[in-house]
């Protein structure tokens, strides 16, 4: 099984520098690009790998770069952005590959930027990281140094400037659009669409925004072609993924397995199962903001298409897993108090109904609880649904509540019949 | 035209609109918070939410916010759809969890937006239960209140103030269910424009102070259509009164000039009716009297003596007029500076003789290019830079966006795409403004300079003079200009008396007739000093200087003096000249000030608040201001009303009837050419529509048959307005009056200022019936050379001599406006702008006193070292206390 996000990354903990990473192959894509291929080309080869974002959404990468205006009359301005503000609770894949392996990632950027004909580029990378700052920002003095980095990459006419930019820890700075707005200083909050980033991004220029993993994937793809990326995956999906899990099983953490393995192979094989004395209640395969799975999805396949058949959707593809001792009202109120707090306040159903929402659960657990609460739930679950909200983090807030309240209905009716938190 | 379809009715709509506005146009009630139509989509609130179909056949549809969507040709919608509707009454809901629903003690109460839109959209009971979120509320100076708690987070505020109006100091902090919209601290809001949150907010977060101080309900307001008194730009105004005060005042939409917004100087500077200082009572010699002794003392000093007036630039059309027809005309003087007289005298040549139109705001806003040749137009006419700042922002979103497309009402993207590209304007001043920031290039020059390069900007664009003796520099600047100008199509060029130097003025001519010549769509706009300053100047009048030359050869001269302080405008030399040399002085004046003091025979003159007049703006455009209120004073009259009477007394009439406006109207159209058509600026008094006047009081208002209880239980007839077709009831025509004479915005289910909606033939447009005012320089007439071509030598510094100038200031520059307590909290101190260079010379430094001596007066100022001022020239606070009567544009002397 091959692991090429993750095979040179060390067990010691330290990263990977310059020397330890060309020395394991490093920088040979990038070589490959800037002697003999066109943008054109890399962007061909990218579309052809069927290499989808890694950051939730799982939107083609190569179709995003390839609305990317290109040739004499583009803005000669444009921007790569690597969206390491990985706060997604639950969610730790992407920093696995920001301090083990920095390099990779550099790498990925500098042929993505390549690949769009950018000239300027960050790592937006979330505060918390600080080991993560720490490395990405020797190995972007090394990248310069060895000539990766700066006017001129390795005797070419293409010049790329990175930079490594630190968030102040808003969830929102995860939506690229925030992320932008962050980025150009002005507050986090999300802009309309269209126009797309691809068009008018940051400061008003071309812009791409891919996640870490997905940039990370790029050299490999490079390197080894289209066909063998497809060909790492067990499922429609292409390449490798980076799945994680946590809760109450007995190896919490992440490893980078084939596009596809099943719910059950990850939590019965990969995590090592549950803890004795717990039983699995249910699952969020992608983070906070993806709606619950249940014992009887332990074998749907974890690929984009297969999870959203399951009502759910692939997300992160870090699986919070939640046992039959922790209550689920309790656990979805964590949630939404995450929500609440990370709204940006921008637009009314996502700013009031989010902790509206969490009040109603907390009473629920306080044993507030009426009848027409979960009536108001499922109400908001309805109401702050896409295209209602402004963006998507409301009704990523929602997946897991109307989950919730779908396959725990009787713990949410528990509570109010007897007047607080059956679990406690 | 797109045809649409809203509920399975056809209908065509403007292409290149978003659904909202197409919606609203149609006369749809769609509610809505965030959108503004001046200010464009944000997409924020959610209110607007519509159901949109794919095709006919589509039947589930998706909910779009209208305000965020363009409309399309064989677009289907629905504002009825149940999840549409269910979904809009739940954005209320939301909303109210955190609202205080204080309703009873809001200042906005009735006159809300929110409570609007909650009742449009159902919304009748709250099921959230919790505590809600509270703020600590901030002081934000004198006009503005602040209580965020009833804040709904649709971020207009900081959208106009920071966006639309360029000011720093408000903003929006913190994030989720505590997003705050205030200021960093504590403070006075700094921006002059800030008096607009209390009708951009939908809500009563931020409130009028001033209003609050006496409050009263808005429906309670005994209202009339108006105009600012306060500089020449003549913005609308609706003006309120109860209980014998006048409580506030609002904006008057008129498509062409103001616009949605005012300036702080002309919404707050109301409180001069309210004034102490009002003069109530006929005097004669310090005496007051009562009618028949006024009348019997009028008859011996009007008649057996030469009459001489003095015309006033802050006076009524009607009431000038009514002097002049008085007096005569060959007796008929300008209460005006000298120098400032023949500016206006210029100005009026140049726009009688229609070669170039002159810029209304709304032509301002749309200018691709702007040019500023010495006039600090934020100081001296704040809404036509907030005109100017539209421009500069729409010109460079529409270069933003011209290879990526979108429409110009979504805000949003647009500024994403325009990021800090402006449109072309260039600021030349005597002294840095606050205009700079935006201003492409900036250049502070004496007005001789000034003059000098706008006569090079002029000859490259059409070169028709040899230019000698310009230096390199100006010419590379002159040539930079002019070639950004000849990109532009309709490009505005601005100037105005401020310099005190004509060539100044025939400079801006020349670079647009030169502009013309190259094929462009040029207009001009001459910013003049005070609100009638154009219409007196129309009148043409004889300068002060001959009055003071009258008045010395002849002995037996009584002055008719109306509404003005001569020792603001004019050295106080000579106005005690001529007053001494007066042997009757009869002044009418609403206010006591240092002229009114020397009067003879003092008349209460009424304000724009108690009376009827006209007053011609900057542009030539005529509008009426009607009277708010009956003053519980019978002495308080328009002066054109006194003025009749004492030529009735002269024509041995005195029994006669005063006269109407109508008349007074039609007289001044017949014997002043210039202003036939003036009429037209208003509907005559005997105007109404199905027998039925237009009420001043909106029908909700309250309290009539209790208001005077305490001194008699009847009812009082109200009072007949025979000047006007409105009247002092609630009773009257309840539909939308003509454009002109609209006493408030009201319409059913809109309480709030946001009722003008249904006032406009399409949002945001023009008013239905059009725009108010007539303006009246459209026939060409006069003559008036292809180009002036003459420019001046270029500013030369003198020794120990230098050029006056003054620094005007928005607080504090106007007479009347320092009366309201705000504005003059906010008024500077005086002080003298000097180089650094001159303040070297003269060995001063910031803050030290030095004294100004001209012909006649001596005046002293803590200095102020001015960077970007030129050698040469002093600069002085405009109308500060100590200020008055300098003899701007002359040379002065300094000592320390």
């Amino acid at each position: 099984m091959e692991r090429p996000l993750t095979k040179d990354i060390k067990s010691d903990g330290s990263y990977l520098n310059i020397k330890e990473y060309e020395k394991a192959g490093g920088y040979a894509a990038l070589r490959k690009v800037i002697k003999g291929m066109s943008p054109a080309e890399v962007q061909e080869t990218v579309r052809a790998s069927k290499l989808k974002g890694r950051g939730g959404a799982g939107f083609s990468t190569g179709m995003k770069w390839s609305f990317v205006p290109m040739g004499e009359d583009a803005p000669k301005t444009k921007y790569l952005i690597c969206n390491a503000d990985e706060m997604e609770p639950g969610t730790f894949k992407d920093r696995v590959l920001l301090e083990g392996n920095p390099h990779q990632l550099i790498e990925g950027m500098i042929i993505a930027s390549y690949a769009i004909q950018a000239n300027i580029s960050y790592v937006f990378l979330r505060w918390a990281y600080r080991e993560a700052a720490r490395v990405i920002q020797k190995s972007l003095n090394e990248a310069y140094e060895a000539g990766y980095l700066g006017e001129k990459i390795l005797g070419s006419g293409f010049s790329l400037h990175m930079h490594l930019h630190t968030g102040v820890g808003r969830y929102m700075c995860g939506e690229e659009t925030a992320l932008l707005n962050a980025l150009e200083g002005k507050r986090a909050t999300p802009r309309a669409k269209p126009p797309f980033p691809q068009v008018s991004g940051l400061y008003g220029k071309p812009t791409i925004v891919n996640n870490v993993e997905t940039l990370c994937c790029v050299p490999h793809i490079i390197n080894n072609g289209p066909q063998w990326f497809i060909g790492l995956s067990k499922s429609e999906d292409s390449g490798t993924k980076i799945y994680g899990v946590s809760g109450k099983v007995n190896r919490p953490g992440a490893w980078e397995l084939p596009m596809g393995v099943t719910m059950g192979e990850l939590i019965e094989e990969y995590a090592g199962g549950m803890k004795n004395g717990y039983k699995l209640k249910g699952a969020l395969p992608g983070g906070a903001s993806t709606d619950f799975l249940t014992t009887e999805h332990m074998n749907v396949k974890m690929d984009f298409n297969s999870v959203a058949a399951a009502g759910s959707r692939l997300g992160t593809g870090t699986m919070i897993v939640m046992d039959d001792a922790t209550c689920p009202v309790g656990f979805v109120h964590n949630l939404q108090h995450f929500f609440a707090q990370e709204s940006c306040g921008w637009c009314t159903p996502c700013r009031e109904g989010l902790p509206w929402v969490e009040k109603i659960l907390l009473s629920l657990e306080n044993g507030g609880g009426k009848e027409e609460d979960i009536g108001l739930l499922e109400m908001h679950g309805q109401l702050l649904g896409p295209g209602n909200t402004f963006c998507a983090l409301a009704p990523g807030a929602m997946e897991p509540l109307q989950s919730a309240i779908k396959y725990f209905k009787d713990d949410f009716v528990e509570h109010i019949k007897k007047r607080g938190c059956p679990y406690n | 035209m797109p045809k649409i379809f809203i509920d399975n009715t056809s209908y065509e709509v403007k292409a290149g609109k978003n659904v909202l506005e197409a919606c609203l146009t149609l006369g749809f009630d769609l509610p809505y918070f965030c959108w503004h139509p001046a200010m464009g989509s944000v997409g924020a609130c959610r209110q607007c939410a519509v159901k949109v179909y794919k095709d006919e056949n589509d039947t589930s549809g998706k909910i779009i916010m209208s305000c965020m969507e363009g409309v399309r040709d064989g677009m289907h919608l629905s504002i009825d759809d149940k999840a549409a509707k269910a979904f809009r009454e739940q954005v209320i809901e939301w909303l109210m969890t955190n609202h205080p629903h204080d309703c009873p003690v809001c200042d906005e109460g009735g006159s809300c937006h929110l409570q609007d839109m909650t009742v449009m959209t159902g919304h009748d009971y709250r099921r959230y239960d919790y505590k809600k979120r509270t703020y600590v509320n901030q002081y934000l100076g004198p006009f503005i209140h602040h209580e965020m708690n009833r804040c709904i987070q649709c971020y207009r505020c900081v959208r106009f103030y920071k966006d639309y109006a360029g000011g720093k100091d408000l903003n929006v902090f913190a994030a989720h269910n505590h997003v705050y919209f205030g200021r960093e601290k504590d403070g006075t809001l700094e921006s002059p424009f800030s008096g607009n949150l209390a009708e951009v907010c939908p809500t009563g977060v931020f409130t009028d102070k001033t209003l609050r101080q006496h409050y009263t309900r808005k429906w309670d307001l005994t209202s009339a259509p108006s105009v600012c008194q306060h500089c020449s730009v003549g913005c609308n105004t609706i003006a309120g009164e109860r209980y014998g005060g006048l409580r506030n005042i609002v904006n008057r939409y008129n498509a062409e000039v103001n616009g949605y917004f005012l300036c702080d100087r002309g919404r707050f500077g109301y409180e001069f009716v309210n004034s102490e200082n009002r003069i109530t009572k006929p005097q004669v010699m310090h005496q007051a009297v009562d009618e028949n002794a006024l009348m019997h003392h009028l008859e011996t000093v009007l008649t057996n003596h030469s009459l001489i007036g003095i015309g006033s630039p802050r006076a009524s059309m009607e009431s000038n007029f009514a002097l002049l027809d008085l007096v005569g005309k060959e007796n008929f003087f300008c209460g005006v500076y000298n120098e400032e007289m023949m500016l206006e005298r210029r100005i009026t040549d140049i726009l009688d003789s229609g070669k170039i139109p002159v810029a209304s705001l709304k032509q301002i806003e749309d200018a691709d290019a702007v040019v500023i040749l010495g006039e600090d137009i934020w100081n001296t006419a704040p809404m036509m830079a907030l005109a100017v700042r539209q421009s500069v922002m729409k010109t460079g979103g529409r270069e933003a966006t011209e290879k990526t497309p979108m429409p110009e009402w979504h805000e949003l993207a647009v500024k994403e795409l325009q990021q800090n590209t402006k449109g072309f304007m260039v600021n030349v001043t005597v002294t840095e403004t606050s205009l700079d920031e935006i201003a492409s290039l900036n250049i502070n020059a004496a007005p001789d300079d000034i003059a000098r390069l706008g006569f090079a900007i002029a000859n490259h664009i059409h070169p028709s003079l040899e230019l000698k003796n310009f230096e390199e520099a100006v010419l590379a600047k002159a040539k930079t200009i002019a070639d950004e100008l000849l990109k532009c199509s309709n490009p505005v060029i601005i100037t105005g008396t401020s310099c005190y130097n004509d060539p100044v003025l025939r400079a801006a001519f020349d670079i647009a007739a030169a502009l013309k010549a190259a094929g462009k769509a040029p207009a001009i706009a001459f910013v003049v000093p005070e609100c009638n300053s154009m219409g007196l100047a129309m009148m043409r009048g004889h300068a002060f200087d001959t009055a003071v030359r009258r008045v010395n050869r002849e002995p037996n001269v009584t002055a008719v003096i109306l509404e003005q302080d001569l020792y603001r405008n004019l050295p106080a030399g000579i106005v005690d000249e001529f007053l001494s040399k007066c042997r009757n002085i009869i002044v009418l004046d609403s206010l006591n000030n240092a002229t009114t003091e020397k009067a003879h025979v003092l008349i209460p003159a009424s304000t724009f608040a108690e009376g009827d007049g006209t007053l011609i703006s900057y542009e030539g455009r005529a509008q009426r201001y009607y009277q708010v209120y009956v003053p519980d004073n019978k002495y308080i009259r328009e002066s054109w009303k006194w003025l009749s009477r004492m030529k009735m007394i002269i024509s041995g009439k005195a029994n006669g009837h005063d006269p109407h406006h109508d008349s007074v109207i039609s007289s001044l159209e017949t014997a002043l050419r210039q202003f036939a058509g003036i009429s037209a600026a208003a509907p005559s008094s005997g105007f109404s529509i199905h027998g039925e006047q237009i009420p001043r009081e909106p029908h909700r208002y309250s309290g009539r048959t209790a208001m005077l209880a305490n001194r008699n239980v009847s009812e009082p007839k109200p009072v007949a307005d025979g000047d006007s077709p409105l009247s002092f009831t609630m009773e009257g025509y309840q539909g939308t009056p003509p454009s002109s004479a609209i006493p408030f915005f009201w319409k059913p289910g809109w309480n709030s200022p946001q009722a003008v909606n249904k006032y406009q033939q399409e949002i945001g447009g023009d008013l239905i019936g059009g725009n108010p005012g007539v303006r009246l320089f459209v026939k060409s007439s006069g003559n008036m050379p292809e180009f002036f071509k003459d420019y001046p030598e270029h500013f030369r510094e003198r020794q120990n001599k230098w050029l006056l100038l003054p620094q005007s200031h928005v607080f504090g520059s106007d007479e009347l406006s320092v009366y309201s307590a705000g504005i003059a909290g906010r008024s500077p101190e005086p002080y003298m702008g000097l180089s650094p260079v001159d303040a070297k010379m003269l060995d001063v430094t910031e803050g030290s006193q030095v004294t100004i001596k001209s012909e006649k007066e001596e005046y002293s100022f803590p200095v102020k070292i001015v960077e970007s001022l030129r050698n040469g020239i002093v600069l002085v606070s405009k109308g500060l206390p100590g200020t008055q009567g300098m003899s701007w544009g002359n040379w002065v002397e300094l000592a320390k």
